[in-house]
């Protein structure tokens, strides 16, 4: 499923005097099956913007076509989109509310008015997908689960709606490394395996250096850097600027240049620049 | 300034216990507590402050027993607690109120409640906002006026449950910066529960733990040299340590106790 992005802006309580421009004529086309990270800082406009691609916010200005639909067209069924473009909200587990694991993930297919069988295919394949085990945790109350399994009891929820676009606004938000790492792995399976689109907002460099295959950066409602993960970091100077923090070993290797080395990678990861380094401390010795 | 003697907890549904934990905090200290989620640290931090009670051992915050009744408001106000979502921790709509709430309580005299409440805002460069509505801040000032309003009950030392998970970047910085300057400035003791390793690294000593027991203690550079064992607990060390174990199994002569990006810079201009 692509998405397109044409002029788009989104501003709050507009005509009053509180207005706030949150999206600022931002276009971008996502191809289907890409995996997109969407950058910014808190206040960037990453959230607003993931909002009017499910529908949610109307755009003040510009169009958004989902597989060549407009969904700023009136004649548009807002909810045929959002079967299709599945959101998880920041801290979904909050939304959690049915007695059981089971029942929680089967709302959304329920309310399409599948057949019983398809509802318990569906959940049975959401909670595999992300990782739970189905005859443990099926009849347990969601609210005994640990915040890493309540989350992905919620990104089920989503994924029961076999929807080909998948946004995820911050999924990682106040987890542990472990869980943290478990989530974006399952993400990742997702997207490469399944084939849906994806979306991840993040403010972390780190998460998603290593996963996504493009990235967007926003400041200030604007989309300031679009490209594959290696060229956006090459905007060291750039991201930095705009309060977001690049990885450790990126900033490494960049204060290493600032001393005399020459070292001409974007290194994204640890691994990379263990071999970055050994190049430059090997090659020079061989002189 | 906290100390625990042979602490066992366990919750009523007997769904996690505290085995055995001896810990002794100083005065003045910076103890960072980490452990992945569901190893015990968050309920350390509040037995530490009275919400929960040992079924055996005995814990003491500033010489009192935890357990004594009569002690506990002693005790919280001597170790205020900062917890991880700042939306809980507000409790009025303006930013002076707020941080004013806790000494009220303690009915001190209202010129002293304004002077408690310009500094400590000061302290943590939120005086600017005094007068605006809490709503309109973001989650790092939220945290910002939340330890002021701590701050404001003039305590010995701090007890943070991850204060900084909710935040972005900019937010974590500020409230890092406050916590360190705290302590520093104005002498108060600090316990930073976090699973930020980058957190971690300025602080005296690290406690690590794992299935309701402390399983390491030491400074920065002792524990994340221990690039194997922080790993398996399902723990990050900083990339930049990492990197430095990684160099040396290449054979290249470098500390492996590297914790910070401009000590591995020196280091490795150094071997050029």
């Amino acid at each position: 499923m692509s998405i397109k992005i044409e002029n788009l802006s989104y501003i709050y309580d507009q005509g009053m005097p509180f207005e706030t421009i949150a999206v600022d004529n931002i276009s971008f086309d996502i191809e289907n099956g890409e995996f997109v990270g969407i950058i910014g800082h808190t206040g960037s406009g990453k959230s607003t913007l993931i909002q009017t691609i499910n529908g949610l916010y109307k755009p003040s200005k510009g169009k958004i076509f989902i597989n060549d639909i407009d969904l700023t067209d009136k004649k548009v069924k807002k909810s045929d989109i959002r079967k299709k473009v599945g959101l998880v909200f920041q801290y979904p587990e909050y939304q959690l509310f049915e007695e059981t694991v089971y029942k929680d993930i089967a709302f959304g297919p329920k309310n399409l008015n599948l057949k019983a069988d398809e509802i318990d295919i569906r959940v049975k394949e959401s909670m595999k997908l992300v990782g739970l085990d189905f005859e443990k945790l099926n009849e347990v109350s969601p609210f005994e689960l640990s915040g890493g399994q309540k989350r992905r009891v919620a990104i089920a929820g989503v994924l029961a709606m076999n929807p080909e676009v998948l946004i995820l606004d911050e999924p990682t938000a106040g987890l542990d490394p472990k869980a943290r790492d478990e989530i974006l792995k399952q993400i990742e399976i997702l997207n490469k395996k399944k084939k849906v689109t994806v979306l991840l907002v993040s403010h972390s460099m780190e998460e998603v250096a290593n996963l996504v295959d493009r990235l967007i950066v926003l400041d200030k409602g604007k989309k300031v850097l679009d490209g594959d993960v290696r060229s956006v970091f090459k905007e060291y100077e750039l991201l930095t600027d705009i309060g977001l923090g690049v990885p450790q070993v990126t900033e490494l290797i960049n204060k290493l240049n600032l001393r005399g080395c020459n070292i001409k990678e974007t290194v994204l990861n640890v691994e990379e620049a263990k071999n970055a380094i050994l190049k430059q401390l090997r090659g020079d010795s061989n002189d | 300034m906290i100390k625990t003697d042979k602490l066992n907890f366990e919750y009523d549904d007997g769904s996690f216990k505290l085995e055995n934990i001896d810990i002794n905090i100083d005065d003045g200290e910076f103890v960072v507590i980490i452990g992945h989620n569901g190893s015990g640290k968050s309920t350390l931090a509040k037995l530490f402050n009275g919400i929960y009670l040992p079924n055996s051992g005995k814990i003491y915050v500033n010489k009192m027993d935890t357990s004594d009744e009569e002690l506990i408001w002693e005790i919280r106000k001597s170790a205020g607690m900062i917890f991880q979502n700042p939306d809980n921790q507000i409790v009025a709509t303006i930013v002076e109120d707020d941080v004013a709430f806790g000494p009220e309580n303690l009915a001190i005299e209202r010129s002293e409640i304004r002077n408690r409440v310009d500094k400590s805002l000061k302290t943590v460069g939120m005086f600017d906002y005094i007068n605006k509505p809490t709503t309109s801040l973001s989650g790092g000032q939220k945290q910002r006026v939340a330890i002021a309003g701590i701050l404001a009950m003039q305590p010995k030392c701090i007890i943070l449950d991850e204060p900084t998970a909710m935040l972005d970047p900019v937010g974590r910085k500020d409230v890092m910066r406050t916590i360190h300057k705290l302590n520093k400035e104005e002498k108060i003791t600090i316990v930073h529960i976090t699973h930020f390793m980058n957190e971690a690294v300025d602080a005296d000593r690290i406690i690590v733990m794992d299935q309701g027991k402390k399983i390491m203690e030491g400074t920065p550079k002792e524990i994340f040299s221990r690039v194997k064992d922080v790993r398996n607990l399902g723990l990050d060390v900083p990339q930049v340590t990492l990197l430095a174990h990684m160099l040396k199994d290449e054979g290249i002569n470098i500390d492996d106790d590297i914790i910070k990006i401009d000590e591995m810079v020196e280091k490795l201009c150094q071997l050029k």
